[in-house]
């Protein structure tokens, strides 16, 4: 230990050669409430000599006011930062901390217990070589023990340390630390770790910390930092040359340089390379850095390269060896950990983001959920907040990626809703779906151009959104007919020739909500394509799916109406009785009344029908269409 | 204390794992290379002779288990290497996605490494983006002159902007305290500034070893229109895959040195020879003592009480900020190498110099959720 901290006479030239030469570890902490994560790092940092004196002058008043320790030092206090969780006495955030020894410098990440922050656990292993997962020895194996074990080994960490800590609250019996490990190992069979060690602690007494504790004389293995200073997590890595395009730099005419991160195998100027997904291929001619240019990059190192060939190549592309490209496809099958309160929709868009893109995706198929603790198959329409399922994605372009288990930044991704911008899911890619290899795109030569040329209109599809009983189909019908009379072809897609049909499945939820308005969407943009003027009347009451039906379609294509009748007056007239239905309970996720509807924040057209009749209405849609050109001359 | 049996299948175990015979093992442990042999056919020892062994075989396990390379081959990517590519990395990404990206410039020692590592990110490029710098008015002179000379070196964009509301109401540390002078004149004028040019994404060299509350900050960190960071509701950051996405008026503070340690900070300074400013290297200097604090007389607004008096004194600064509010600590230290072998024997953290943070270990916190960087 001694040689990690820095001594008056000692030679510091010395001493910073070998400290920069180090090698480093990533590892984590993790495991259910209370098991002592934040004590055991406090007491590494506090062993390790890098707790400095003023910092263990306010963790002593610290103690005093907020520590579980009876006024003891509580060294739980040195990582848990946010004043909530020091109140508290709990982490929510996974914090990262710094420190070395003599053989090598640690980044740990602490990572909360409680179920509800998963998440956040999650952010701390997705970067972590080493899992430390804690049981507690008077508890032994808990959910979170399991849920964060699966974590763990669903994001590729493939060693882990079983401490078993508290270890002086049952006496040192090696029969209670023999228990737990044989039911672990048990568990983890499926898990595919590399390696478990198993190891009896006392974080707080500093039993097998640094050194074997004379307590427990019957256990023969490791104490945890020499275990931590000399694992060897080093893959045999012969992942071919793959590098993500995050920027084009273009300083002048005369220099056009591809920067981004080597993220696996390592390149070399003249080296063949392919261009995904262009396909283009040519040789590397200068890998540049502002130190001068390299004969050789290799993973991690961020660089800059120019191409023999004046081959276009653009942020989201993947420079990779040209012999071993990576995969190519729009859809494919993924390991998701959901992240958001609200819950995951199959059908709604999200979007993906790979490690240099954004595409547009959606699930389009949940084909199971894991149970964490039983790691069984369970059948599910959604996920919620910290699930886990295999899911099928489909993408609205196509992805150059490896799978997550051979490569970890070609073969990851997280979702990010559109609206919130949160970030509501993060991914794992298993692998392609056959079908996206063989179906491809037919380029007719009859297109939509050719049919509205035919039929002398632009198509287009209008969008009638408002609550129930708003007007929406009393207006699309005139405005269906006023068109007719002007000798133009025009289709209406409503409830009552959906519903009974192509959407006969589908019930009242919010995923068979979304579900019914994405495939009205695609049916509406197959007539689009088809040259007519289609009318589509929904209360199509979330804002993020009618986001999405215009995102499918070309520019101006799509034109929200939105029926702005207000709730009373819909109430009111109530047309069909559904109100007073649902009023008394007997209609279920009725909108307007116990289901939300989001109104358009940039409708093209506002109609209120206790204001405007809806003869009037039609006539004003009508000009507009007229105006903006669809109806011909 | 160990038992017998258990020596014994430690040192037949280390004679496994380590290729040393047992007989070996057993004189180094017993002075007696038939010790082990003796023992495993129910031979007896005293607990003072056990206990000897035992120690001896804790040295001898640690120096013969097979690990990891020690230290790293000459090509291989120290942990400074893999450091400055990450940098490099979050700094790209925010140039590729955000629209209009800033970098806040403090003039100190992170600052400097951070723009260098903006020089290496987009050379032969000029880091497409503005410097920005917060002027409390109350910076050391020869910070401000430093930063001046620099931005007309490297030929950057350099945007000042300090609080015109503040000037006028006079508002500075000496007359309205530490706390009010770094909300107004910090805090706010940052604010003031983001929202006057529109930057929607803003570099910051803040660390994550500084302080407990940083420790737990993302790189991409959020923050609502009026600035907010909610701690408890950050942004799952997996891997190196970082949402840059806001809306209108929304913004992101980016801090690409979070993994960084002042060790390591000033050892990439050394490497890479950064210029720094002067006073972090130890000279005579004009300092009264305050409050068990060493402040620097920097120019005639400083009042001096009565019974305090101005001495010369070897003194250098562990951080940079406004002068009435930075603590110098006595010091003969003016290389690099000196600088590094101080801070390595002090056992003091180094923002224990700035008086801002001193009043109560979630100050930090607070400040950060008001919008302080």
């Amino acid at each position: 230990m001694d040689g990690s901290v820095f001594q008056d006479g000692d030679d510091i030239h010395e001493y910073l050669a070998k400290h920069e030469r180090k090698d480093m570890l990533r590892f984590l902490t993790c495991g259910s409430v209370d098991d002592g994560k934040s004590t055991l790092i406090g007491r590494l940092l506090y062993d390790a000599k890098m707790v400095f004196d003023d910092q263990l002058e306010t963790l002593g008043s610290d103690s005093k006011k907020f520590g579980t320790q009876g006024g003891e030092i509580d060294f739980a206090l040195l990582v848990d930062g946010l004043a909530a969780e020091r109140e508290q006495g709990i982490t929510i955030d996974v914090a990262y901390r710094f420190f070395s020894t003599e053989k090598r410098k640690f980044i740990v990440a602490d990572t909360p217990g409680h179920e509800q922050y998963t998440r956040n656990m999650a952010t701390g292993a997705s970067t972590a070589d080493v899992a430390i997962i804690l049981i507690d020895a008077r508890q032994g194996m808990l959910p979170q023990t399991r849920r964060h074990s699966f974590i763990c080994s669903l994001l590729g960490i493939r060693h882990v340390v079983v401490a078993v800590n508290k270890m002086d609250l049952k006496d040192y019996r090696e029969d209670v630390f023999r228990g737990i490990e044989d039911e672990y190992r048990e568990f983890a069979k499926p898990l595919g770790f590399e390696s478990i060690t198993c190891i009896p602690l006392s974080a707080l007494k500093g039993d097998n910390m640094l050194t074997q504790s004379p307590s427990t004389p019957w256990y023969d293995g490791s104490a945890l930092l020499p275990y931590l200073e000399t694992i060897d997590v080093s893959r045999k890595d012969d992942q071919p040359f793959r590098m993500p395009v995050q920027w084009v730099n273009r300083p002048n005419l005369d220099f056009r340089g591809f920067a981004g991160t080597v993220v696996s195998g390592e390149v070399r100027p003249g080296d063949e390379i392919v261009v995904l997904p262009s396909g283009k291929r040519t040789k590397v001619e200068r890998i540049v850095t502002r130190d001068g240019d390299l004969d050789m990059a290799d993973k991690n190192r961020a660089v800059t390269l120019t191409l023999a060939d004046e081959v276009d190549a653009s942020r989201g592309d993947i420079i990779a060896a040209a012999q071993q490209p990576p995969e190519q496809s729009a859809q494919f099958q993924a390991k998701i950990l959901w992240m958001d309160d609200e819950e995951m929709l199959p059908g709604r868009q999200y979007i993906l983001k790979s490690s240099n893109r954004m595409i547009p995706a959606q699930i389009t198929d949940l084909k199971h959920r894991i149970d964490v603790n039983t790691l069984k198959e369970l059948s599910g329409k959604t996920l919620k907040l910290n699930e886990i399922g295999e899911c099928n994605l489909s993408l609205t372009q196509r992805l150059v990626f490896d799978p997550y288990k051979d490569n970890r930044q070609m073969g990851s991704f997280i979702l990010i809703d559109r609206m919130t911008n949160h970030t509501v899911g993060v991914g794992m890619i298993d692998y392609a779906l056959r079908r996206s290899k063989n179906v491809h795109w037919q380029a007719l030569e009859v297109n939509k151009e050719s049919r509205q040329t035919m039929l002398g209109q632009k198509s287009a599809m209008l969008w009638f959104t408002g609550l129930s009983g708003s007007g929406k189909s009393t207006v699309a019908n005139l405005v269906e007919k006023r068109l007719h009379d002007l000798g133009r072809l025009t289709y209406v897609l409503d409830g009552d020739n959906v519903r009974h049909g192509l959407n006969r499945d589908l019930g009242f939820t919010d995923a068979d909500r979304v579900e019914n308005i994405r495939r009205v969407g695609e049916a509406g943009k197959m007539m689009v394509d088809a040259g007519i003027i289609t009318l589509v009347s929904f209360i199509s009451p979330f804002e993020t799916e009618r986001q999405a039906v215009r995102e499918r379609m070309d520019e101006n294509e799509f034109i929200e109406v939105y029926i702005s009748t207000p709730l009373e007056v819909a109430e009111q007239r109530d047309v069909k009785g559904l109100y007073a239905k649902a009023r008394k309970g007997e209609i279920k996720n009725f909108t307007g009344i116990d289901s939300p509807y989001e109104a358009p924040s940039n409708p093209e057209i506002t109609v209120d029908t206790s204001e405007v009749a809806a003869e009037k209405a039609a006539e004003l849609i009508v000009e507009y269409l007229d105006s903006k050109g669809y109806l011909g001359n | 204390m160990l038992t017998t049996e258990t020596l014994l299948r430690r040192a037949e175990r280390l004679s496994d794992v380590s290729g040393l015979s047992l007989t070996t093992i057993s004189r180094k442990l017993l002075n007696d290379g038939k010790g082990l042999a003796r023992i495993k056919n129910g031979g007896r020892m005293t607990a003072k002779t056990l206990e000897a062994a035992a120690e001896k075989l804790d040295a001898l396990e640690i120096a013969e288990t097979p690990r990891a390379d020690e230290l790293l081959s000459p090509e291989a990517m120290t942990h400074l290497d893999r450091l400055e590519a990450e940098s490099i990395h979050i700094m790209r990404e925010v140039v590729a996605e955000v629209e209009n990206p800033v970098m806040l410039y403090s003039i100190g020692k992170d600052s400097a490494v951070m723009l260098h590592l903006a020089l290496k990110a987009f050379y032969p490029s000029k880091p497409p983006f503005p410097l920005l710098h917060v002027d409390t008015t109350w910076k050391f002179r020869e910070m401000i002159k430093f930063r001046d000379n620099l931005a007309e070196k490297l030929g950057l964009e350099l945007r000042v902007w300090t609080n015109q509301d503040g000037i006028e109401q006079g508002v500075g540390p000496f007359t309205h305290g530490s706390a009010v002078h770094t909300d107004i004149m910090k805090t706010q004028a940052l604010k003031q500034a983001l929202n006057h040019y529109k930057f929607d994404a803003a570099f910051g060299g803040a660390r994550r070893d500084e302080e407990k509350s940083r420790a737990k900050e993302r790189i991409f960190s959020f923050r609502t229109a009026d600035h907010r960071w909610d701690p408890k509701s950050q942004r799952p950051e997996l891997w190196n895959v970082y949402n840059t996405r806001t809306a209108v008026g929304e913004s992101t503070r980016v801090f690409p040195l979070s993994n960084w340690t002042e060790l390591d900070i000033w050892q990439y300074i050394a490497r890479e020879n950064i210029d720094i400013v002067p006073l972090y290297l130890a000279d005579k200097r004009p300092v009264v003592e305050r409050d068990g604090t060493l402040i620097m007389v920097d120019d005639d607004r400083m009042p001096i009480h009565p019974g305090e008096k101005v001495e010369e004194k070897m003194v250098r600064f562990r951080t940079l900020g406004c002068y009435p509010l930075t603590g110098a600590v006595e010091s003969n230290a003016n290389t690099l190498p000196q600088i590094i072998e101080e801070m390595l024997l002090s056992r003091s953290s180094e923002r224990q110099g700035r008086v801002i943070d001193h009043d109560q270990s979630a100050s930090m916190e607070k400040k950060k959720q008001e919008g302080y960087f």
